[in-house]
């Protein structure tokens, strides 16, 4: 059953340019070669840990499948996202889990015209836990904090921020699609200052995958978390309670919102940000009603 | 300003007899006294060339004695914060770290002839927590400040520092904060965990990222700093970063998981029968990972250093017998492959050996003909 072809006297690199196979065979070649790697140390991090290697082989696939087959996520203006040059796209965080900050990776990555990478930006509980801090790392996330998020815009990387945090992915279930605080404005103030347009971000359908019904308060302080999520099926089923239902997503790229003009003072100007996040927070809000309406059914869409 | 006067502490170790005959050899140098409390073995003299050696301990005030009589104008503390060579009691090197640097200051504080002082600081002094910023700047106010260990010598011997800065502000005072230094030479606890073989232990669900710098580049880095116009702190590390687990397997080493109470335990064992001994306060020192911001180095200090961080650490592996060699991994895919039977995209052995394979035998600056070996016990 080998079908095995001739190997050119002179290969031309180090890496043949690609195996010379195709379908599963070609998968196979691909997890030893990407395996090899991983045992010899032969890839690359950036400063902040994101694992490009890691992330396209592993991360993303069984991401998109979730994204293409599960979500049957829809994109809005893609086109609002730039080629090659810095943005900071904030979005509205729902679901219990962050499972939106995944899909919309997917979706930069996927169907942006240059294949983008998303860098996000997470609370610092993310780090502290052991598995999960690593695999954020190398999956581009790094502390929400602005000399992180500055030196990446600056270095023209696309920057997710939630500004809700953990009181947008909590919130129960009967608060859905109404938008909570968004912090202190630190991420305008980021963007202000490094002069890179906000893009503002509206997902629908990261609401209904865990319908988060309570909040068991003693268990969350006991556990050390912000909240501990009683579902329909969480935790009721166990481990079953960790499938998310299936409902219909749209994920809306706002027209970007220029901050160049501002210049470096209007980022320590407390009026200038103040203004700019509610704009940025009243847009999402009203792409998301908007979005909601067009969606009609919640999982059949 | 030509015959510099340059006292150099630490000369048994690589950095400071490294630096000591590098400057000996330097034209603008006319003398320089190298200083350390025990005799430097056959390699570091050497390193040492033209330079003096006086066996003075830094904690005692015959050092004031020694900065008078030569005149030293320069004074480079180059066993600062540095790492030690052997598992020797914590007390001891928070004496010889803390207490010799506030004697050594003492004695510069008093002579009229130092103009010059650089102080070897550490990485260490930002801590690392998952409140910190990815990157460091000289600026960014560490969150979680180191309270024990080496880590917080550095931080002590910084703040003296400042405060002889106060008072004697007609010095110029540079102070490096250097990445861990790794290389064919240098003996630091980091590099005897990375020579453990063929396991190495990590915290398990950790995985840190590690930024070094080579030891040819932190002499180099010194020596630019002791005869520049620098003054004050800089970070110092190769481009680039690495995470610890990703070393580990360019190391050719296989990655052991373990919580990190069992961690201690098993540093504490490795110490005990005498094999390998890493000190858990530095792997756990690993855990939040650091990477400095290096532009200050590069623009204001006008220093470049010449290996990245993953070069330094090849240029330190290739010293190392691999446990596991990239060929065997190769090797493995093929048979793999050639079961499935699939071609592999494998490349070749020949033009790409990978870290661990290719044979070096560079010796540093004419000392020492062949790399060290990770030493075995007798039997």
């Amino acid at each position: 059953m080998t079908t095995r072809l001739p190997t050119s006297a002179s290969e031309p690199g180090p890496e043949p340019a690609a195996p010379a196979e195709t379908g599963w065979r070609r998968s196979v070649a691909g997890a030893l070669a990407f395996a090899r790697r991983r045992l010899t140390g032969d890839y690359s991090v950036d400063d902040f840990g994101y694992d490009e290697d890691m992330t396209t082989s592993v991360f993303l696939p069984p991401l998109r499948l979730l994204f293409s087959k599960y979500f049957r996520v829809e994109i809005v203006g893609m086109d609002n996202v730039p080629v090659d040059t810095g943005a900071l796209l904030v979005a509205n965080h729902s679901g219990t889990i962050a499972v939106d900050a995944l899909m919309m990776a997917v979706a930069i990555h996927d169907h942006h015209p240059s294949h983008r990478a998303m860098r996000s930006l997470g609370a610092n509980l993310v780090f502290d836990t052991p598995v999960l801090g690593p695999l954020a790392r190398q999956g581009g996330v790094t502390l929400a904090c602005n000399p992180d998020a500055e030196r990446l815009l600056s270095s023209g990387e696309l920057v997710a921020v939630f500004p809700e945090g953990f009181k947008g992915v909590g919130k129960p279930y009967s608060q859905r699609y109404k938008l909570q605080r968004f912090g202190r404005g630190g991420f305008v103030s980021a963007a202000v200052r490094t002069g890179v347009p906000i893009i503002p971000v509206s997902i629908v359908g990261a609401e209904e995958i865990y319908p988060m019904l309570g909040d068991l308060r003693p268990a969350a302080r006991a556990l050390g978390l912000p909240y501990f999520p009683i579902t329909p099926t969480f935790p009721w089923l166990g481990p079953l309670g960790a499938i998310p239902l299936p409902s219909k997503w749209l994920i809306e790229f706002g027209e970007p919102i220029t901050t160049a003009e501002l210049g470096e003072q209007g980022a320590d100007d407390p009026m200038v940000v103040f203004n700019l996040t509610d704009r940025v927070r009243e847009t999402i809000q009203q792409t998301l009603y908007r979005l909601l309406l067009r969606r009609g059914h919640t999982f059949l869409g | 300003m030509a015959g510099m006067i340059v006292l150099v502490t630490g000369v048994t170790r690589y950095l400071g007899s490294s630096l000591a005959g590098r400057l000996a050899a330097h034209p603008q140098v006319e003398r320089v006294i190298g200083v350390d409390a025990a005799l430097p073995e056959p390699g570091a003299r050497a390193r040492m060339a033209g330079a003096d050696f006086a066996r003075a301990d830094i904690r005692n005030p015959l050092i004031a004695r020694i900065i008078e009589a030569a005149g030293v104008d320069t004074v480079v503390h180059a066993s600062a914060s540095a790492t030690p060579a052997s598992s020797a009691a914590r007390t001891m090197i928070k004496e010889m770290n803390v207490l010799g640097t506030m004697q050594l200051l003492a004695a510069c504080q008093r002579s009229s002839s130092v103009q010059h002082l650089v102080v070897r600081s550490s990485a260490a002094v930002y801590g690392g927590s998952s409140r910190d910023p990815a990157i460091f700047t000289e600026n960014t106010p560490p969150r979680a400040v180191p309270s024990r260990g080496p880590a917080r010598d550095a931080v002590d011997i910084e703040g003296y520092v400042r405060g002889f800065g106060r008072r004697r502000p007609d010095v110029r005072i540079a102070v490096p904060r250097f990445a861990e230094i790794v290389g064919p030479t240098v003996q630091t606890p980091l590099t005897r965990y990375f020579s453990l073989s063929p396991t190495v232990p990590v915290i398990a669900g950790r995985n840190a990222r590690l930024q070094l710098v080579h030891e040819r580049d932190a002499v180099d880095c010194l020596m630019h700093l002791t005869l520049g116009e620098f003054e004050g702190v800089v970070n110092v590390a190769g481009s680039g970063a690495l995470t610890l687990i990703q070393a580990i397997h360019r190391a050719g080493r296989i990655p052991l998981p373990l919580p990190s109470m069992a961690l201690g335990t098993m540093g504490r064992l490795l110490r005990t029968v005498r094999v390998g001994g890493f000190s858990p306060e530095q792997v756990h020192l690993l855990t939040p990972g650091r990477v400095l911001d290096t532009t200050r180095l590069r623009k204001q200090a006008g220093f470049d250093p010449a290996y990245s961080t993953v070069a330094a650490f090849d240029d330190f592996v290739a010293r190392l017998r691999p446990a596991v060699s990239p060929q065997n991994i190769r090797s493995l895919e093929r048979r793999v492959a050639g079961l499935a039977g699939i071609r592999p995209a494998v490349p070749d052995d020949g033009p790409n050996p990978g870290p661990g394979s290719r044979p070096h035998l560079v010796g540093i600056d004419g000392a020492a003909g062949t790399p060290n070996r990770p030493r075995r016990r007798p039997r």
